[in-house]
Order: C-alpha cells, then structure tokens, then sequence
C-alpha cells in the first residue's frame, strides 16, 4: 500500500500530539494530582500509537505503548507521579521526538529505545502498589479483574456518585437510558465503532457510566457488545435510529430507566456491595444486571469523562505557504480587474453592470481581508516549545525558574516566525544559564528561590516587540570590559568611554564569551552574534538593557515585513501615500496664518504647544502638488515617542489595512519609506515611515 | 559541441542587447509605475506585478544615454538575478534567438555608449546582426551605482 500520502499527515499530527504531550506533562507536573490531565495525555499517546503502529513504525508504536502503560496505572490512581516518572516521561517524548523526526527527514524512524522502554517496564512492576492505604485492598483487587478480557455478561455497575447523578437527572426531568449496543461480529475496527457510538451519544447527552469502561473499550477489550447508562434528553427511538445509522453497528437496545427502578438497584446494590466487598474479583461474574459495588478506579473516571466532553477539537488544515502567497497574488490580479471593470461600467452607464460590479467590490473587500489574515500566524507556534526546553535547562543547571509567557497570541507574518524560533532558543537559554543565579546565589542575594524569566510578545507601532526578561545577576559591564580588552576587541582607552548599551552590544560580538566555565548551553562565545545576525537578516535588531543585580531585558524589535496594519491613505497630488495610524496622533486643517516662521522652520499651533510643520511635498518632491498656494491645508500630526510633527498634505482618502510589502531586494533604503502596499485599484502605495521623518 | 542558449533581444535606441531568457521572468507592457521618491533619477518607481513589489529601472538612464518618451513599444523585461527581480525600461522587446555561446566575442571598449564592464560580449546574430550581451550582476550592482552617485555629487 503506498503510504506516501498519509506519511506528511502522520508526520504532522504527530507532531501535535508531541506538543501537546509535552504540554500536558508540564501541566501536570504542575499539578501531579490531576487525572484529567494524565487522561488526556493517555489519549494522545494512544492516538500516536495507533497511528504508528498503522504507518508500520514499530519502536514508535512500542514505545508509545510502553508509556501508555505507565499512564494507565497513574490515572487509575495505582501510580502516583514522581518525579522520576516525569523525568523517564519527559525522556521518552524526546525519544519520540527523535523518531518522528528522522521520519520527516525520510528515515525509518529507528531508534534504540531499549533502555527507556526498560525505564517504564520497571516503572510499571516497581510502583504497582499492593494495595492502597486505608485497607482499600478489595477495591485494588476489583480492577483488574474488570479490566480482564472474558467478560461473560454485559452489565452495568453502578456506585453511589453514579446513582445520585441518575437521580438527580431523573428529578430534573431528563430521561435516562439504559443502552446495549453490539457491533457486528466481522467488524474490523470495533474500538473505532464504539468509539463513534460514544462520540454520537456525547453530543446528544452525557454517559454516566459504561461497560466495559471507555478505556477498556478503546483498547479493544470487549467482546462484541457494551452496555452504559445515558442521560439525554432525546427521544429513545431517535437515539436508536441515529446509533444504528452507525456502520457494523448490529443492534442497538434503549432500555428508559425510571426513578423506581434505580431505588430498587440502589437498594441492591448496597446489599450486594457489603457482601461483595471482600472478595470484589466475583463482582465481574454476578449474574443480575445492572448493580454492584463500584470500584476506586471508577469513580476516579467520573469526572475525566465528563471533562471529555468539554474539550472540542480546533478545526483546521494545514495549508502550504506557497499556495497562500500564489492565492495572494492571484487576488491581486483579480482587483485589478476589478477596477477595470468599474471604469468600464461607469462608461457603459449600465445600470446593472454597476450593480453586480458593486457587489463584486464587496465581495472581493472582504476576501482581500481573509487572504490578508490568512498569512499571519500566532507566535505562540514558536513559544509553545520553550516552557519544555526551559524546564529541562534549568533542571540540567539546578536551577528553579518560572517561564511566564505573554503575548503568545500576536500575529506575526509566518517568514517571520519560521525565522525567529533558533534566534529566541538561544536568547532565552542565554538568559536561563548566564542570567538566572544559581539557588545558593538566589538566597545570598536575599532573592527568591525561584527565578523568573518572562517572554512577551506585542505590537508597537510598525513593529513586533519580543522580549526576554530574567531576574537574575544582571550584566557586569566591568566583567564584559575586562574581557574584550583581554581579547583585543576593544582598547583600554575606548572601554573608559563607552555607554553601557555599547558595553552590551559587546556581547553580541562573534567569539565573545563571559562564561567562567564552558557549559553545553551556552558560554562557547557562539549564539548572540548569531542571534544578532540572523534578526539582523529579519530587518530587525536586538536591544539590550541591564541593571546589576536585578536582571537582564534582551528586546528583539521585528519589522512587521509582510504583514497587515492599518493606514491612513491620503494623496499628495496624483501620488498616494499610506501613514500608518499607530503613528498619527490627530488630524485637521491649519490656516494659511496659523503657520509661523521661526528660524527658518515652520510651526503651528497644536493644543498647548507649538509643533513643526512639515512638507511632504517637497521631501518627496512631489511634482504635481504643492500647499504653499492653499489657504487652508490638511494635516496629518504624527508622533515619535513624545514628540510631535505635522505633515501638510493634499487630501486624505481613508482608512485601510494595508498588507506591508518591501520595495524589492534592489532598492536602497529609501528615507521616509518604509515599504510599499498594494492598493485595491492594483497600483503600488508608499507606506510612509514617520520615525524617519522627525529627526 | 558549442553550448546553445536562448536570448530575449530587445531595443535601446539603435542598438540591439540580448538577455539570456533564463533571466527573465517575463515581459510586461507599459504600466503605471509608482514614483519612489529620494532615489536615483533612473529608478522610475514600483510596479505590482501579480502581487509583488518590483522596483523599475530605466535602462537608458541607467546607461547614461537620453530618456525618451514611452510609447506602445515600450516594454518592461523583468530580470531576476540571485534573488534580486528588477524590471528595465526598454524601448522595444520582440524577438527570441537561439545563440551558440561561442559566437559571443568580448566586447569593445564602449558599445553605444554603454560602458564595457556592463556587458559580456558581442554575439553575431545572422549577417549583419550584433547582439551585445549584457552582464546582469553588473548592471544591477548597487555598490558601483553608490559610487557613481558620489562622483556626480
């Protein structure tokens, strides 16, 4: 079978699995408690391990399995997670990791896995509890008899949290099922049927309770049929037509349960759990439907399956780039037509010409938005791998730190982000070896334990701003000084003078290193001139600012190279320009008389304060427009941190996104440009670069 | 075996020059071109072309020579050397020819007032046609550009 086709789907979705994996593991560590979370990394795991064993890589799928194994006894709470356990969990991510990658790049995805698959197998027979504290044997014992294969009767244990739940939704008017499905015996995917009876069911109520239980189901560990209870409010023969419509489904039974009948099973059930208590393994085998005590495992399960509910999967799919950017550029060519169609109606004076060409203006206005939008991509696509990788460094460094991440929703042009992933690892792991004290060095300090290192992400202006602050010892200048003098890259002379941002930027300099000791991270001199290189490569550039003792800033500043921001269009003559509105302040209109002269410039009364004027006209040398011979004149006042400008111009047009292109590899800087956009009418706009115009 | 290659010829005042096609992404006609301000005379300004920003030269002025009108002859040839894509202004663009990569002879000092250095030969096309062969990454080359624009400061 040609598996090529499903091979980058696999490689995909497996890569979100592992992601979400190692969220959910550093969620958990967080919160070792919590079942939900092992439960949903017990899926995911599963997920992977069936796609694996299905595209035919075996380590993958054994080794996937193996924690499965482990995960298994955690959330049926026969395992308490350790920090060990974390650690061979977090090893065998990476070893996944490993294979899916040597996969991507055409391998087998071959790996020895031996000893971590060794690691989980001990893990699994050294941490299997006897019993659990509280003389709950019994109750250790009761599953994993249920959990066995040969179940001899379908049946339905119920425990007293399960029945208050019937009760209460039978009080509350809710009707509730009891349900038996059976799968037609040459079916060949039974878990994947159940699965989809299970899911049908959840979207129209909630399941109480099944057997055999959802994971056993999932892991194919049933016969032919299963049986559970069902709240609903649906009609029984509705439900029944919508389970049987399921394919390989044999037959399904609805059997409506009234509050008389659950007292009575509660009633029994009681009296055959105090019987049955002791030796709780027959349990599986009791004869009368639909009662008997109810284990520890289960009771745990309750709210996991309820929360399943909840988490609804993100609908979407994967796109290559290259086909957004031919889409963007056949959008293009069709707004051109566009225009050229309008000019023609307006010629024609036809009436419904205009019209459908009107609505096609809208039309095409609101797809312009998509596929402008379609192109920006979260930042959170390259911060979702650092919490793992920081908390693997600072465990190899024995360190404590909290990453605390904001901002991971601004949108970033996708060139962008495929960019800026290395130059950030390496940021960040300058901040997490070099930045952050050791724990002993912390407390000496009077500071917390814990480090901090905070990654933001936002929007100013024109740009994208991402930022790593530590709280740790800060930049020495004198350390930095010392060591460039040593290595000649600056004189002792020149050192005495130098501004601390200077000092700093020494640090991005190829070779140059302050690390007393080599570490495997970093402190090999390579990475910051790196980093500085490649966000160089972005358009962008790398500040640095640092207080002793306090912590580091390191502010990356990205252009927004291709991305969508909103303008101000105006005209200057028959030339269009587009300003964009994070940098406008105000706009207005100036009499001729309000415009003074004072030392040659031109200023004009704005509020309380008097601002330059300038001429956008004649710094751009506009051949057709000139306002020295208007009475009143447009302005346009802009900003630069906190100071302020006024450009005379001819006339404004509107507001618009606009989509940021550059002017081509060709052109030198220009001043006062910042790049070009592509108007509706298909002709090119200069984006005006405000920061260039206030000197 | 000589080495065969294709060649857009196109016009710049009485002269014929030849780019080799694979250079060429393609051939537009005349379209409206916006200014870009603060830049080299013959830098006429950006196109869109299909999407993208393409800034235009006027090869004339970028080889000294007169800047004439643009009539319906007028043609853009949008070159793309290493990931530079430049349009030139040129007079006329319509002919195709293959042409043995040995036939080009090193040019002569200055062809048509072009200056050497941005051209790569002479090919003889035909009896009594020459083709001069221009030297992209020269033409193209921002630091001589730079430099030229210092000498006329």
């Amino acid at each position: 079978m040609d598996m090529n086709q499903y091979l980058s789907m696999f490689i995909d979705e497996s890569n979100d699995h592992l992601q979400s994996l190692n969220e959910k593991m550093l969620e958990l560590e967080g919160s070792p408690e919590d079942i939900g979370i092992v439960q949903v990394i017990f899926r995911s795991a599963h997920t992977l391990k069936g796609m694996a064993a299905t595209m035919g890589f075996e380590d993958l799928a054994a080794l996937t399995h193996q924690m499965e194994n482990v995960l298994d006894l955690v959330r049926n709470d026969k395992l308490k997670m350790q920090n060990f356990i974390f650690d061979t969990l977090f090893k065998s991510l990476d070893a996944l990791e490993a294979m899916v990658q040597d996969i991507t790049q055409g391998g087998e995805g071959k790996a020895d896995v031996s000893s971590i698959v060794a690691a989980l197998q001990a893990i699994v027979r050294g941490e299997v509890p006897s019993g659990e504290a509280g003389g709950a044997s019994a109750e250790a014992a009761a599953s994993p008899a249920a959990s066995g294969p040969a179940v001899s009767k379908e049946q339905v244990q119920l425990d007293e949290f399960q029945y208050s739940i019937l009760e209460q939704s039978l009080a509350a008017g809710h009707r509730v099922l009891y349900i038996e499905v059976s799968i037609r015996e040459d079916c060949q995917l039974k878990a994947a049927r159940a699965y989809m009876v299970f899911d049908l069911l959840e979207r129209s109520g909630e399941v109480v309770k099944s057997h055999p239980t959802v994971q056993e189901i999932e892991q194919e560990k049933f016969d032919r049929s299963f049986s559970l209870y069902f709240i609903t409010e649906k009609d029984p023969q509705e439900l029944r037509t919508m389970i049987l419509n399921l394919s390989e489904i044999e037959e399904a039974k609805l059997v409506p349960v009234d509050s008389d009948t659950l007292t009575q099973l509660a009633a029994k059930s009681e009296a055959e759990a105090s019987e049955t208590a002791p030796a709780a393994e027959t349990s599986a085998e009791l004869p009368a439907a639909d009662q008997t005590a109810a284990s520890a495992g289960d009771k745990e399960k309750q709210p996991a399956a309820a929360k399943k509910i909840v988490a609804a999967p993100s609908r979407t799919i994967r796109v290559d780039i290259e086909r957004l950017d031919v889409l963007m550029n056949l959008f293009s060519e069709l707004l051109i037509d566009r225009v050229r169609l309008e000019q023609l109606a307006t010629e024609i004076k036809s009436q419904e010409l205009t019209e459908s060409v009107e609505h096609m203006g809208r039309v095409s206005s609101d797809l312009q938005n998509i596929v402008m939008k379609l192109r920006m991509v979260a930042i959170d696509t390259v911060f979702n791998r650092f919490p793992r990788m920081v908390r693997d460094l600072a465990k190899s460094l024995g360190k404590k730190l909290d990453l605390v991440i904001t901002g991971a929703e601004t949108e970033l042009d996708r060139t962008v982000i495929d960019e800026i992933g290395d130059p950030l690892v390496h940021l960040l792991r300058n901040s997490v070896d070099h930045g952050i004290e050791s724990i002993a060095e912390r407390i000496a300090a009077g500071k917390p334990e814990t480090g901090t290192v905070n990654l933001r992400a936002f929007h100013s202006g024109n740009h994208v701003f991402i930022e790593i602050q530590d709280d740790g010892k800060g930049i020495d200048r004198n350390k930095i000084l010392a060591s460039a003098i040593k290595k000649g890259v600056v004189t002792e002379e020149e050192s005495r003078t130098m501004t601390d941002e200077q000092v700093y930027q020494l640090l991005f300099a190829a070779g140059f290193s302050t690390a007393e000791k080599i570490s495997d991270i970093s402190g090999r001199g390579v990475g910051l001139d790196v980093v500085k290189s490649k966000i160089a490569s972005l358009g962008g550039h790398v500040t640095v600012t640092s207080t002793l003792g306090e912590g580091t800033l390191f502010s990356v500043q990205l252009p927004l190279t291709l991305s969508i921001i909103s303008a101000m269009m105006i005209r200057l003559g028959s030339e269009k320009y587009a300003i964009p509105l994070s940098s406008i302040v105000e706009t207005g209109i100036i009499r001729k008389e309000q415009v003074r002269n004072v030392h040659g410039s031109k200023l004009i009364p704005y509020r309380d304060a008097h601002i330059p004027l300038m001429s956008l006209s004649r710094f751009f040398d506009a051949p057709d427009y000139s306002e020295d011979d208007e009475e009143e004149t447009e302005i346009v006042v802009i900003r630069k941190g906190d100071r302020l400008a006024a450009l005379a111009i001819d006339s404004f047009i509107g507001q618009n996104e606009v989509v940021i292109k550059n002017l081509g590899k060709y052109l030198p800087q220009v001043r006062g440009i910042s790049g070009a956009t592509i108007l509706g009418d298909g002709q090119v706009a200069l984006i005006l670069d405000p920061n260039a115009l206030i000197k | 075996m000589a080495e065969q290659i294709k060649v857009i010829v196109f016009a710049l005042g009485n002269e014929e020059y030849g780019i080799d096609v694979d250079k060429v992404r393609t051939i537009e006609r005349m379209m409206p071109i916006t200014r870009v301000p603060k830049t080299y005379s013959f830098i006429k300004g950006v196109i869109n072309l299909r999407g993208v920003v393409i800034p235009v030269i006027d090869l004339r002025g970028r080889f000294n020579l007169e800047e004439t009108e643009y009539n319906d002859q007028t043609r853009i040839i949008i070159v793309a050397v290493g990931e530079m894509e430049v349009g030139f202004i040129v007079d006329a663009a319509n002919d195709v020819v293959d042409l043995d990569r040995d036939s080009i002879d090193s040019p002569p000092e200055v062809v048509g007032g072009v200056k050497a250095k941005y051209l790569d030969g002479v090919a003889k096309v035909g009896d009594d046609r020459l083709l001069i062969m221009l030297n992209l990454a020269e033409v193209l080359n921002r630091g001589e550009v730079a430099h030229l624009e210092q000498l006329e400061d």
